[in-house]
């Protein structure tokens, strides 16, 4: 008997693109996209929840859930102990030090940097030896270097006209983002065929793409 | 006497929480089987942990200073005391009970570990001794669990199989160890390696199932001797496994990836259905011992017993069998003689002036010089 598989999807349109696809898939599930205050949707072999993008791969890591969806960005800045099953290829964007357009800050003190993504900010500037003080910010992060709260700001850059917009501009890319099908360790032991199975499906509709 | 032999029989059943009888369990399977229980100080030199770091899991080594100023550790783990503590020439065969201290995202933390050694002279006999009783650990807890095994010289053949620096190397080592063949590929292909190469890597994520129906996949992988006498040690471990009745639940994953500079052998790690988090971890381990300076085998394995908590706490109903509220005029003599009965068989019996609620009793009784009534208040 196949066992029931619990899905976190992220919360919005990375969440929506991911089940569309599942569904297309057969591993729909009446309900689930309706407009409700529900928090949890099951039907046949699958069990879906909504939750904050930055906490799915809690949910995945801890086995609330066995497999669910999430961005790169997510992954390399907590690094969940999660299998890594596939590149989804939607939801692209890229991790970038940005700052003011033409600024070029200057080398001789210490780099300031306003960020969400504390870890991998600090991990680019180590590869490169450059002493850095983080500034924590958990929103508006574009304000930070046209206040002069930092020099520069590591941040999510979709299509880059918030930027424009802000006379800011990218300086460095850090990493290339796409949306990650993850899976809990533990969990796979027990479901290996039925998530294999979910892997290989997502695989092979990704090359029909 | 207190308690009598069979009542001494009930109330360790029902008194023993789950944790503390998976406990039991297993002190008496190692003891069964002749290993000594190892006992040890809280306190260690850092030194032992510092010159081993990466052997440990993650989380930092909580540290202070003695009264001389030496730097002391609370222990955050046990192997390497007792592989400290071998002498050449002589077996261990040793099991420890113990807690062990780390800090994990800035907290102190403590965690239970059970767990044994065997250091000495390991052969066939010796390896499979470990496994099955790793495999007993698991049973103990559940008998859905699974052992995974995997071998640190079939890892070490497939890596030295490409000629990568470094840091691609571990790049490439935790791509294997995420399954994230997309990330793998692509690391393949900006580092020149030849698809052939990058093919092989990608297969070994694909390896995963019980022994007899993948061994033919990974055999197919072998690029050198090394990966080929891995996995011929790991077929005849377990042949003899099946031989004595023990080749069941067993899965090969060359996923499992621990630190080549300490493992030489077989690595197994074991999961329990339920339970999110890998429960048990083991291995040989001959490389940690030639750091130390001493030439010698060793395998053994450890049980995280604090990922079980939540397997085993399945919540209870009631804090109490019976309650028993007393009138003030009732005689406490006659009250004593009542409860001393009603406790007959192992229930519990709690006594009480007057019931404020707090206690979750399966039945509450009233005792007044009328003797005892029903209540009609139990909760």
């Amino acid at each position: 008997m196949e066992k029931v598989i619990n899905i976190a999807l992220p919360k919005g349109r990375l969440g929506e693109k991911a089940y569309k696809m599942l569904e297309e898939l057969g591993y729909g599930c009446k309900g689930v996209t309706e407009n409700s205050r529900k928090l949890i949707f099951e039907e046949g072999n699958v069990r879906y929840f909504w939750v904050k993008p930055s906490d799915v791969a809690i949910y995945v890591e801890r086995g609330a859930a066995d497999v669910g969806v999430v961005g790169k960005d997510i992954l390399e800045e907590y690094t969940p102990d999660v299998y890594e099953m596939v590149d989804l290829g939607f939801g692209k964007c890229r991790m970038c030090v940005a700052g003011i357009k033409g600024v070029v800050p200057t080398g001789d003190r210490t780099l300031r940097i306003a960020t969400k993504f504390v870890n991998i900010a600090k991990q680019y500037y180590a590869s490169q030896s450059r002493e850095i003080e983080i500034i924590k910010l958990n929103g508006s992060i574009e304000l930070a270097p046209i206040l002069g709260l930092s020099d520069v700001i590591v941040d999510i850059v979709e299509t880059g006209t918030t930027l424009v917009e802000n006379n800011l501009e990218v300086k460095e890319e850090i990493l290339p983002i796409s949306a990650r099908f993850i899976s809990n360790k533990a969990a796979y032991r027990f479901k290996s065929a039925e998530i294999d199975a979910m892997s290989d499906k997502i695989r092979d509709w990704l090359a029909t793409r | 006497m207190f308690f009598d032999r069979a009542h001494r029989q009930v109330m360790t059943e029902t008194i023993l929480k789950n944790d503390e009888k998976a406990v039991f369990d297993l002190r008496s399977l190692y003891e069964n089987f002749g290993y000594r229980k190892y006992k040890m100080s809280k306190f260690e030199e850092y030194d032992l942990y510092a010159r081993n770091k990466s052997f440990l899991p993650d989380g930092n080594i909580i540290t202070f200073n003695n009264v001389d100023g030496k730097l002391l550790a609370l222990k955050p783990d046990v192997t390497l005391s007792i592989l400290k503590n071998a002498k050449e020439g002589r077996q261990v065969k040793e099991y420890y009970n113990e807690n062990v201290y780390r800090m994990v995202d800035h907290e102190y933390r403590e965690f239970m570990q059970v767990g044994l050694e065997c250091i000495g002279d390991i052969d066939l006999y010796s390896t499979c001794e470990v496994l099955m009783l790793a495999k007993k650990s698991l049973a103990t807890i559940s008998g859905d669990y699974v052992l995974d095994v995997s071998h640190a010289a079939f890892t070490q053949g497939l890596v030295d199989s490409i000629d990568v620096p470094y840091d691609v190397r571990n790049m490439i080592l935790d791509c294997i160890a995420s399954k994230n063949a997309h990330d793998l590929s692509r690391i393949c292909k900006e580092r020149g390696i030849a698809p052939e190469a990058e093919e092989r890597l990608c297969g070994v994520l694909k390896i995963y199932g019980s022994f007899d129906s993948v061994i033919e996949d990974a055999r197919a992988l072998c690029a050198n001797d090394a990966m080929t006498a891995a996995l011929d040690e790991l077929c005849e471990i377990y042949s003899f496994l099946v031989s004595i009745g023990e080749g069941d639940r067993i899965c090969l994953d060359f996923t499992l990836i621990n630190d080549m500079r300490y493992y030489s052998g077989i690595t197994f790690k074991g999961f329990i259905e339920g339970v999110a988090q890998c429960v048990l971890s083991g291995g040989r381990y001959d490389n940690l011992a030639a750091r130390m300076g001493k030439h010698m085998g060793a395998i053994g394995f450890a049980m995280y017993m604090n990922f079980l908590d939540l397997y085993f706490d399945k919540g209870s109903c009631y804090d109490v069998d019976i309650l028993i509220t007393y009138d003030e005029k009732a005689d406490p003599a006659a009250l004593l003689k009542m409860v001393n009965t009603l406790r007959g068989g192992g229930r519990s019996v709690r006594v009480q002036c007057r019931d404020d609620g707090s206690i979750r009793s399966r039945e509450h009784f009233y005792f007044s010089e009328r003797g005892l009534e029903t209540d009609g208040k139990g909760n």
